[in-house]
């Protein structure tokens, strides 16, 4: 047993640049399966048909077949499901960052009755399933007329996501109360302290939920399935779903995976950009203690 | 000061409270309606629904508990709960517990390690129908990756998504890859623990196993009970891999329960019957999370514990 202080701090040392290896050797191997789904997809896709069933597979196609994502582009009819896809999404983003953060600085700084009760009811929601408002909100949207159109997937929106209003609420408490008060002084209304002292100073919060908001709903397939029934108001998510099934891609696995390669482009190209809020968001707002 | 400056005071106080009041509500105005028009209001239609027999066509028919009767009769209704019982009891704690693993590797201090977190949380960000009917392709038994990776090694795969036996198995597969989301949550949960714990116990002569046995493990107990109620609940709730993937087959190997009820919903129109289905979700979702909630002073340490015995 080492117990000078001076040796166990070289044990340590040493024990650690073992622990650190064996971590990164570990890692190697699990990200390796992490990726080799993905390595597979842009494989199949840059492959002619006659490459997709061959035994033994091969990894790298010898010339490989960059026209398959414009074809598949083409045969899908992206150019609409991207416009319908995008439309849909960036609104839900505006809808989502303002009534979220409108809503969370009545919950952070203003007292009324019930507003706890509120709240509390609000973090219930977060623990039920959907399937239970899901057939009476259908039935709702189809009384107005709404479905097969894109309000049902966006008008919520506009009315508080209960966890993105939770997020906004806890980093608002740790704004602290002498900017507000001297802005109150000056006579600002407390509508003009939210848009110009608060919004400006919870950048990294509406950011995260920012791009939350953006990967949610553009991977969402459940509501535009249920609500978008004409082909031409398709997103991208339910488009792909046809055009696997359909005559125009049958079993042709290369466009197919090419189809798919460019669907995952988008939220793979924004988690590039805003790695520090997907990681760091969530580490900084998310829970603690 | 006087009697009546008081009470001007007062009125003064009471009238700047109400006026407050009016911006607060003025403010929650959103989630108010929000919650009345898409939480509380459909909960309530849902149950009253679920007595009834309506397809849109004609008026909903009262028909009381019949829904309930006819679900407690259906095979496929316990088929579907099967299903999503075993799927939730594997990979929920399958994880759980991958993901801690995961969690305390990418919380060395290695250089490079934000490339490492960032491959393990993409399949979190690119999931949806795409990477669903890449799985399809994934697990087909002649051409897909897995299978030619096991016969590389000498094992014959099976055909994952025809085989009634597999079916099950390889959704449960691609609900782990996906375990990045609760990997970072248990991660930030890791970077809340206090360094000086850790070398106190190690001056201590704590080993590795002893230190995570009796030092993690407690500090982060609320992180792992905040996702095991996350991981149940969404896990009774998968819709899209099992709808894209399997469609519930083969031979309703992978009816999920919300699978069984989206048929129901928007392909047969028994909408009476698909609201008791969600009832019934609702209940068991219910009782399990009560259930994790009540176990909780057992096994979950909170930080106020820790300063109340220090």
């Amino acid at each position: 047993m080492m117990h000078t202080p001076v040796r166990w701090f070289r044990r340590r040392s040493s024990q650690q640049l073992l622990m650190a290896i064996g971590a990164a050797g570990l890692l190697l191997g699990g990200a390796a399966v992490i990726m080799v789904p993905f390595l597979w997809m842009i494989s199949t896709s840059l492959k002619q048909a006659g490459e997709v069933y061959l035994m033994p597979p091969i990894w790298v196609p010898d010339n490989p077949q960059w026209v398959n994502f414009v074809t598949a582009w083409t045969r899908l009819n992206f150019s609409l499901y991207a416009s319908n896809t995008f439309l849909i999404v960036s609104t839900v983003m505006v809808g989502t960052l303002f009534s979220a953060s409108f809503a969370a600085y009545g919950f952070a700084r203003l007292r009324a009755p019930g507003r706890d009760f509120i709240f509390m009811l609000l973090l219930a929601t977060l623990m039920l399933p959907g399937a239970v408002t899901l057939v009476p909100t259908y039935l709702m949207f189809n009384k107005v007329g709404w479905v097969n159109t894109f309000l049902p997937l966006i008008v919520p929106a506009f009315f508080g996501n209960a966890f993105y209003v939770f997020l906004m609420r806890q980093f608002y408490i740790t704004i602290p109360r002498e900017l507000e008060e001297s802005a109150m002084m000056d006579g600002a209304t407390i509508y003009q302290i939210w848009w110009y002292i608060m919004l400006p100073l919870s950048g990294p919060v509406l950011a995260t939920i920012a791009v939350f908001t953006f990967v949610g709903t553009y991977n969402d397939f459940f509501t535009p399935l249920i609500y978008l029934s004409d082909v031409t108001m398709h997103t991208i998510a339910v488009a792909l779903t046809y055009f696997q099934g359909s005559a125009k891609i049958g079993p042709k696995m290369h466009l197919l995976m090419a189809a798919v390669s460019i669907s995952v482009i988008p939220p793979l190209v924004l988690f590039l950009f805003a790695q520090r809020y997907f990681v760091r968001g969530i580490v900084t707002t998310g829970i603690k203690g | 000061m006087g009697q009546s400056s008081r009470v001007i005071e007062s009125r003064r106080q009471g009238k700047r409270e109400r006026r407050e009041a009016v911006h607060a509500y003025v403010f929650m105005s959103p989630v108010i309606i929000g919650l009345l028009l898409f939480t509380l209001g459909p909960v309530i239609v849902s149950l009253g629904l679920s007595f009834t027999e309506y397809n849109l066509l004609s008026d909903p028919k009262w028909i009381g508990v019949e829904n309930y009767i006819k679900m407690y009769g259906e095979e496929l209704f316990w088929q579907s709960l099967r299903v999503s019982a075993i799927y939730s009891v594997v990979s929920v704690p399958l994880g759980l517990v991958l993901a801690l693993f995961l969690a305390i590797l990418l919380n060395q201090k290695i250089r490079g390690m934000y490339v490492f977190r960032a491959i393990y949380y993409l399949p979190t960000v690119i999931s949806g129908v795409g990477v669903a009917m890449l799985w399809r392709w994934i697990f087909n038994g002649q051409y897909g990756v897995i299978n030619t990776l096991l016969h590389n090694i000498g094992i014959k795969g099976p055909n994952w998504l025809i085989d009634e036996k597999w079916a099950l198995t390889a959704l449960i597969i691609t609900s782990v890859w996906g375990v990045g989301g609760t990997m970072l949550i248990f991660l930030a949960g890791l970077q809340g623990i206090p360094q000086e714990l850790m070398e106190a116990a190690e001056i201590d002569g704590a080993g590795r196993w002893q230190q995570f046995r009796h030092v993690t493990m407690p500090l982060i107990s609320h992180v792992t009970f905040f996702n095991l109620v996350l991981g149940i609940i969404g896990a009774l709730q998968v819709f899209t891999d099992a709808y894209v993937i399997t469609n519930g087959g083969p031979n309703n190997a992978t009816m999920f329960i919300s699978v069984y009820l989206y048929r129901h919903a928007f392909i047969y129109l028994n909408f009476g019957y698909s609201a008791a289905l969600a009832w019934v979700l609702f209940l068991i979702v219910m009782v399990l999370t009560l259930l994790v909630f009540r176990s909780s002073p057992i096994w979950v340490f909170y930080e106020s514990e820790r300063q109340g015995k220090s």
